[in-house]
């Protein structure tokens, strides 16, 4: 399957125009892929948790036992981003299937709803939250190694509890930025090539063949996101995983579950001990 | 790109005798089949090497198809009954002058008796760069070249643009609107019947069609009903020479009157938005009305209202005003 769609151009140049549309089954099957390997993995070698006890914990007694972890607004940006991705997915891809509607107003409407939030976020997370918590560090990396060598048998140390958000979901929201920017820039763009109301059309901005591989850019982070969307879902509804899908409802997660997963030191909460920055856990989250 | 003419692509020619064959062979080759009718469409694909099928379904020796029936509320016409006949047809001229008159105007003696109503109503979009095989958005491409600043633009839509600006070239698909016809389909889950302003579909909803039509799909026969036989009717196309030519614009209306007063009234115009148009706001605006210049002059004032006209069509606004007001009072009293 050719993983490109080429049209010869006026000018008799061959440019691209879309991505094959079969991606988007290649997408949807690896993304059941993911959810079927990670449940067997899970049923048949899943490894007892062993984390490394951390001094830290002996100052479990100030944590409350509903532990701040999004605040209102940070949960309100990402169920509207999760309701404009939604659409936008559903717009894009069900005409490609053969479900026919007037797809393009809702599916720039829902773009744009898409990008005003990304900004927002962006501004939000950096100068409103704990903009690091987001992404990997050092302890990451090396708690990385140590699993994969403990997983393959090999002696390694014991990882650490995670803090705010374990590796995978700061892998995760890594590519989902990636791909986010990808769709956003390029949608943007293709704005002008549609009437919106919004921008005075001009599909002569580029040449064709920058606008072709613009499509193709939009297209398979598009395609990308079927899976990303499909992976994320799983995740939330895994039974081990509902504590912190509900704290993206209430904003909170209960004592237990922090004291289980997390390391207190590296994601401190009010009143958690004296390193904890004071009003830090209201603040924090996205 | 059209650069060779004359010779068409090899494809396998199938010939069938019934319409049940007809859409057994178009359901079991799907995307891969093109149907045939007259071939005033397809002939201009084939040659130009844009379109290359890999199965042609030649629908000329399916007689079922043929034909002008009377039924018990109207009269039903075979998708493949050409032009000619239908514009010659007694009872048509008759009952349902609007469809006669429709007829008689597209192209030209010669495509007429060739032509069928299945496939005036089922041709594709006549934009050149379209028709020129460029990659535009009814090509599955991403652009459109008629909607620029520069671009060949005045044919095209005032109305329903949508990424592509090509209109619907039909003539007869205003008259059976106005007709309110009844589009019968043979899909691979039985019949379907449609009303004829449900038959065509814009770019908003699939760009790459201007019709319902899909893989496997057969229109067997238009029907009309008797419901509008004798009505009042009116028909005028505008095209750039009187003879071979697609519209510019056409409209085809058609009335009850009632003591000089508009009692019921369907109209329709065409070529100014990708798919046929019927003006429901124009036919309960003017309904009660007496069919005299004033109303036409409101009806003209409608039509028009929420039209973008491109670079070069600014003049189909007009053009619509006028037409749509002698389609309410006849040409003698708009003049």
């Amino acid at each position: 399957m050719r993983l490109i769609q080429w049209a010869t151009s006026p000018w008799a140049q061959s440019v691209p125009t879309h991505i094959a549309w079969g991606l988007i089954w290649v997408a949807v099957i690896a993304g059941l892929f993911f959810m079927i390997v990670h449940s067997l993995y899970l049923i048949v070698v899943k490894l007892p948790k062993r984390f490394a006890e951390r001094a830290a914990e002996a100052s479990a007694a100030g944590i409350p036992e509903r532990v701040p972890r999004h605040t209102l607004a940070a949960r309100l940006f990402h169920w509207i981003m999760a309701a404009s991705m939604l659409t936008l997915l559903f717009t894009a891809f069900l005409p490609k299937v053969g479900i026919q509607f007037n797809w393009v107003l809702y599916h720039w409407i829902a773009g744009m709803v898409l990008t005003v939030s990304i900004l927002y976020h962006i501004v939000h997370a950096s100068f409103f939250l704990d903009f690091w918590s987001i992404w990997p560090d050092r302890t990451d990396l090396r708690d990385a190694v140590n699993r994969t060598m403990r997983f393959f048998g090999k002696d390694a140390p014991s990882p650490s509890k995670f803090a705010k958000y374990p590796l995978e979901n700061k892998l995760y929201h890594g590519v989902v930025m990636l791909a986010g920017l990808a769709v956003m820039v390029t949608g943007l763009f293709m704005m002008k090539r549609v009437q919106t109301g919004i921008f005075t059309r001009n599909p002569y901005l580029f040449s064709d063949m920058t606008w072709g591989l613009m499509y193709v850019l939009h297209g398979l982070a598009g395609v990308g996101f079927i899976a990303l969307a499909l992976m994320h879902v799983y995740m939330g509804i895994r039974p081990e995983k509902l504590p912190i899908t509900k704290s993206m409802i209430f904003g909170w997660m209960n004592r237990d579950f922090y004291l289980e997963e997390h390391d207190t030191g590296r994601w401190a909460v009010k009143g958690s001990g004296p390193k904890a920055k004071e009003g830090y856990a209201a603040r924090d989250g996205d | 790109m059209a650069v060779i003419r004359d010779v068409m692509p090899a494809f396998d020619l199938l010939q069938p005798d019934t319409a049940a064959e007809a859409q057994r062979l178009l359901e079991q080759n799907g995307e891969d089949a093109w149907v045939m009718a007259g071939g005033m469409d397809s002939f201009d694909w084939l040659k130009d090497r844009i379109k290359k099928p890999r199965v042609l379904v030649d629908l000329s020796g399916v007689e079922e198809l043929k034909g002008i029936r009377a039924t018990g509320d109207g009269v039903e016409i075979g998708a493949m009954t050409t032009l000619t006949e239908i514009a010659n047809h007694a009872a048509i001229q008759r009952d349902y002058g609007v469809l006669a008159q429709a007829v008689e105007l597209v192209a030209s003696p010669q495509i007429r008796n060739q032509g069928t109503l299945g496939g005036n109503v089922s041709q594709d979009a006549r934009c050149w760069y379209y028709r020129g095989g460029w990659p535009c958005y009814r090509a599955g491409g991403n652009i459109c070249y008629a909607d620029t600043p520069v671009g060949r633009n005045r044919e095209h839509a005032i109305f329903g643009a949508n990424r592509c600006v090509a209109v619907h070239p039909s003539d007869s698909a205003p008259a059976l609107i106005a007709l309110d016809a009844k589009f019968v389909i043979r899909t691979p889950k039985g019949e379907r019947v449609v009303d004829a302003e449900d038959y065509f579909v814009g770019p908003e909803t699939d760009i790459t069609r201007l019709n319902i039509l899909r893989p496997g799909d057969l229109l067997t026969a238009i029907r009309i009903p008797a419901a509008w036989a004798g009505a009042k009717f009116y028909f005028e196309k505008v095209r750039d020479r009187n003879v071979w030519d697609f519209p510019l614009m056409n409209v085809a209306s058609a009335m009850k009157l009632s003591g000089g007063s508009i009692d019921q009234v369907r109209i329709a115009v065409n070529a100014v938005a990708p798919r046929p148009m019927r003006l429901k706001a124009v036919e309960d605006a003017v309904r009660g009305k007496p069919a005299n210049a004033e109303t036409g002059e409101m009806a003209g004032k409608i039509a028009v209202k929420g039209a973008v006209p491109l670079q070069f069509n600014a003049y189909k606004i007009p053009l619509m005003r006028n037409l749509v007001k002698r389609a309410i009072v006849g040409a003698q009293e708009a003049a």
